[in-house]
């Protein structure tokens, strides 16, 4: 069969279960006696590798297969897992991934072979046999009874109520058969429901069903994994339902046990013992053979979200949100000839326009995605760095389902590591170090993301040393990037602003994580084509925040449209905190540099005409009070001058091309309901 | 035969004026010809960048090939055509003073410049064309879209 078809499912499913792995191994590391989380581990190891083995990946089939042996041994408690054990389990992660990352780029597994993880498995179950040599006949007679069980003389048969046990004795006195049938799926078959469908239309025109487990309902609405139980009740034989249930395409085995009254009376008894035990007894039947199964309730949980969503392609919302924009300016045109002729479908118009807003947001919030995708990788990360590093640290994170544009999510990742390894690195001191301080040996870092009107805030906080303002000074100094006087006259909070500066690095000596002098310049360049704002603050000896602002919506906005001189600007709404008219005489010059007082704060004035070299700005003179757009960046204002203001107006964001991508002060293009274009100011880099 | 004779041996050519100079350029690159559009300047490019238009929907970058060449800056008047090339999915539009009309040249009317000289300032040019007693410059136009998108 040509599975390239099914190949981006692979992926995509294969790089979900890596990550759930990757929580279960942390949560395993913690609490390494958690059946549970062990369950789920092998469970997830065996599903990766029915995937793999399907795809025809034999080396990843491989290796979860080695993994699986080992998690099978600790599920049965053979030996415990201590820490270097998990160490192991997560190189075998990392070359997992290497591999689904393999054939992503090039749809084949490679060449590696992790030869060496692959003989850390083996050695871990070595080790197993020869110590625990007395365990060892326990466990295998222990095995031997589990294949006994599994070769299905006798599969304990399913849960049922007292009503139906009266109907199956009823039609078991009237000599019709009844039998308990398990079918299970190939592990590679995609429309499961379709395939359970005409196994139960087979099943009706020949018998009754009395009993199915998982529901019928929930079957047809596929919350099921590979296999499903019914009980029946037909004249007909065995063989002819294992004869056509087998015609039926992708069923890997169908086993049917008939049920005769003596069972019955068994299972009476049975139905008296609590209903988890009952769960389990046929879990551990089953077990070997469909580890994959969702008899757990989480499990059921899980599948139940998945059965309401779709999966779609970015590039087809993409072109929805294209669509969108297109009717919104054509709704600005509709908009703006409906003023000027005083038009009678004004009303009209408005509930246009009231549409048009409403579909903007609901294209939005489809293309929304909860941080939690990006912030899922970081605990792993951070054991891994508290380890080289041997520092303990703790990570917290919290709102981890507050949602961000898909485009942001797929750029935001790189940016935030390089914040948490600094902070890991360069923030939290050594063990020793926070002892001497009085603080407790375990350093914290807290990741918060959280909504803040138009914009989401992601937050990484640290109780570390903070940083060395006069350190920043002497390395600014030495690297030669400002004179010491001027170093001299800036406030700590201006020192620190240095940190974002290209080729600055502080840290004494070179480690692998961070202080390769590239680093948090690129990460403020990467947050401002997003359109945030990166800001840091920090006290000596209590820790450092840096707080990370970006805009909810890329593709739409509100704007201020301004003119200055002939040409017409727009000002994103978000980054307005006011408008001021100011008087020519007001102005004041602090510094060699203009300045308004704003109820009592100092605020700069930037003339965006002689920025931006617009050749036919008005001067002063001309005007009786100036225009004054109060602007911020994040928590500092600036005053930008314009000429007259145009109104507040819904625009689409336009990139200005590849030709321009480079141009400073201009965040985009927007096409205005005339059709003309106007540029879209970047406040963040005009503003002072 | 002479289908396939056009194929490989003919290439047309939109063929337009700047300043006193014919210039030519691959008919295939041509997006669309406009008449003049109204542009939004860009702040701080450089100054051959007129600026940016709305064309359908699509922001397009306009340059004045005149300032580009070192030209005199003219006013726009009814001859002044935009000539929008389409390279690599990178829209570009390049006002001309004129467009007179599409050109067909057989490979032997083309005269390569790279054997007169090296000079790196005609990399933009391919080569130099008869056509009827006129000489006709072809130009590079992706190179001069790499060049820009270098920058």
């Amino acid at each position: 069969m040509d599975m390239n078809q099914y190949l981006d499912i692979f992926i995509e499913e294969a790089r979900e279960h890596l990550q759930q792995l990757n929580v279960s191994l942390l949560e395993l590391e913690k609490n390494n006696k958690n059946k549970e989380v062990l369950n789920e581990v092998f469970r997830v190891a065996h599903t990766l590798k029915g995937m793999s083995g399907t795809m025809g990946y034999t080396k990843m089939q491989t290796l979860t297969h080695r993994m699986e042996d080992v998690l099978d041994a600790l599920r049965n408690d053979r030996f415990v897992a201590d820490s270097n054990m998990v160490d192991v389990l997560f190189k075998c992660l990392d070359a997992l991934e290497i591999y689904v990352n393999t054939i992503a780029a090039t749809g084949q597994e490679g060449d590696k072979s992790f030869s060496d993880v692959v003989d850390a498995l083996h050695k871990i179950m070595e080790n197993t046999k020869s110590v625990k040599k007395a365990e060892d006949t326990a466990a295998a007679s222990a095995e031997v009874k589990d294949s006994e069980s599994e070769s299905g003389i006798k599969p304990n048969i399913v849960e049922l109520n007292q009503y139906d046990i009266n109907v199956i004795k009823k039609a078991i006195e009237t000599n019709m058969n009844v039998y308990q049938m398990r079918v299970v799926l190939d592990q590679g078959c995609l429309l499961k429901a379709a395939r359970a469908f005409i196994v139960f239309q087979i099943l009706e025109k020949n018998s009754e069903v009395i009993k199915s487990i998982p529901k019928v309902e929930d079957i047809e609405d596929e919350r099921f994994d590979f296999s499903f139980t019914v009980v029946v009740i037909t004249e007909k034989s065995k063989d002819f339902f294992i004869q056509e249930i087998n015609s039926v395409a992708e069923i890997s085995a169908v086993e049917i046990t008939p049920i005769a009254y003596d069972d019955l009376v068994s299972v009476e008894d049975n139905t008296e013992i609590s209903e988890s035990t009952d769960t389990q007894k046929i879990e551990t039947t089953f077990a070997a053979a469909a580890a994959a199964q969702s008899n757990t309730g989480d499990q059921h949980k899980k599948f139940q979200k998945t059965g309401k969503t779709v999966r779609v392609d970015i590039d087809r919302l993409d072109l929805l949100m294209n669509l969108v924009s297109e009717l919104i300016i054509i709704k600005t045109r509709l908009e703006e000839s409906s003023v000027r002729k005083d038009d009678a479908n004004i009303e009209s118009i408005e509930y246009l326009e009231r549409i048009t807003t409403s579909l903007h947001d609901a294209v939005m919030r489809v293309r929304m995605v909860p941080v939690e995708t990006v912030f899922n990788r970081f605990p792993r990360m951070i054991r891994d760095i508290s380890r080289e590093l041997n520092k303990d640290i703790e990570l917290h994170m919290s709102g981890e389902d507050t949602e961000l544009d898909r485009t942001v999510i797929d750029e935001i990742g790189d940016p935030l590591i390089h914040i948490l390894r600094n902070s890991a690195d360069h923030g939290l001191e050594t063990h020793e170090e926070r002892l001497k301080a009085n603080k407790p040996s375990v350093g914290n870092i807290y990741l918060r993301a959280f909504q803040d009107g138009n914009n989401v805030v992601i937050e990484v906080e640290d109780d570390g040393q903070g940083i060395d303002a006069e350190k920043v000074r002497n390395k600014i100094i030495q690297k030669g990037m400002d004179s010491p006087e001027i170093v001299e006259s800036l406030s700590d909070k201006e020192v620190i602003e240095y940190l974002f500066k290209p080729n600055f690095s502080t840290a004494d000596k070179v480690t692998d994580l961070s202080g390769r002098g590239v680093g948090l310049d690129v990460v403020k360049t990467k947050i401002e084509t997003l359109g945030g704002l990166v800001e840091v603050d920090s006290t000596r000896g209590k820790g450092t925040v840096f707080t990370i602002r970006i805009p909810l919506t890329l593709a739409i906005i509100q704007a201020l449209l301004v003119r200055i001189g002939s040409e017409k600007y727009a000002i994103p709404l978000g980054s307005i905190q006011e408008i001021e008219n100011v008087k020519p005489e007001e102005i004041r010059m602090v510094r060699n540099q203009e300045v308004i007082l704003l109820r009592d704060m100092v605020v700069p004035i930037v003339r965006l005409g002689d920025i931006l070299g617009v050749p036919d700005v008005e001067p002063d003179e001309d005007k009786k009070s100036i225009t004054c757009v109060i602007a911020k960046k994040g928590e500092k204002l600036s005053a930008f001058v314009v000429d007259s203001l145009i109104g507040q107006q819904e625009i689409v964001i336009k990139s200005l091309g590849k030709v321009l991508s480079g141009v400073k002060y201009i965040a985009g293009a927007t096409i205005l309901g005339d059709g003309n274009v106007a540029l879209i100011l970047d406040v963040n880099s005009l503003a002072l | 035969m002479e289908e396939k004779l056009l194929n490989n041996d003919v290439k047309q050519f939109v063929a337009f004026k700047v300043g006193d100079q014919e210039y030519g350029a691959d008919i295939h690159k041509v997006s669309i010809i406009e008449k003049t559009l109204n542009y939004a300047r860009v702040p701080t490019a450089p100054d051959y960048i007129k600026g940016v238009v709305n064309l359908r929907g699509e922001i397009v970058t306009v340059m004045s090939l005149r300032l580009k060449f070192g030209l005199p800056e003219i006013e726009e008047d009814d001859e002044t055509r935009t000539i929008i090339f389409k390279f690599n999915e990178v829209l570009l539009g390049i006002i001309v003073d004129s467009v007179d009309e599409v050109v067909t040249l057989k490979e032997s009317d083309i005269e390569s410049v790279t054997q007169i000289t090296n000079d790196r300032s005609l990399d933009y040019i391919l080569g130099i064309a008869k056509a009827g007693g006129r000489l006709i410059t072809l130009l590079n136009i992706e190179r001069l879209i790499t060049e820009l998108l270098e920058k």
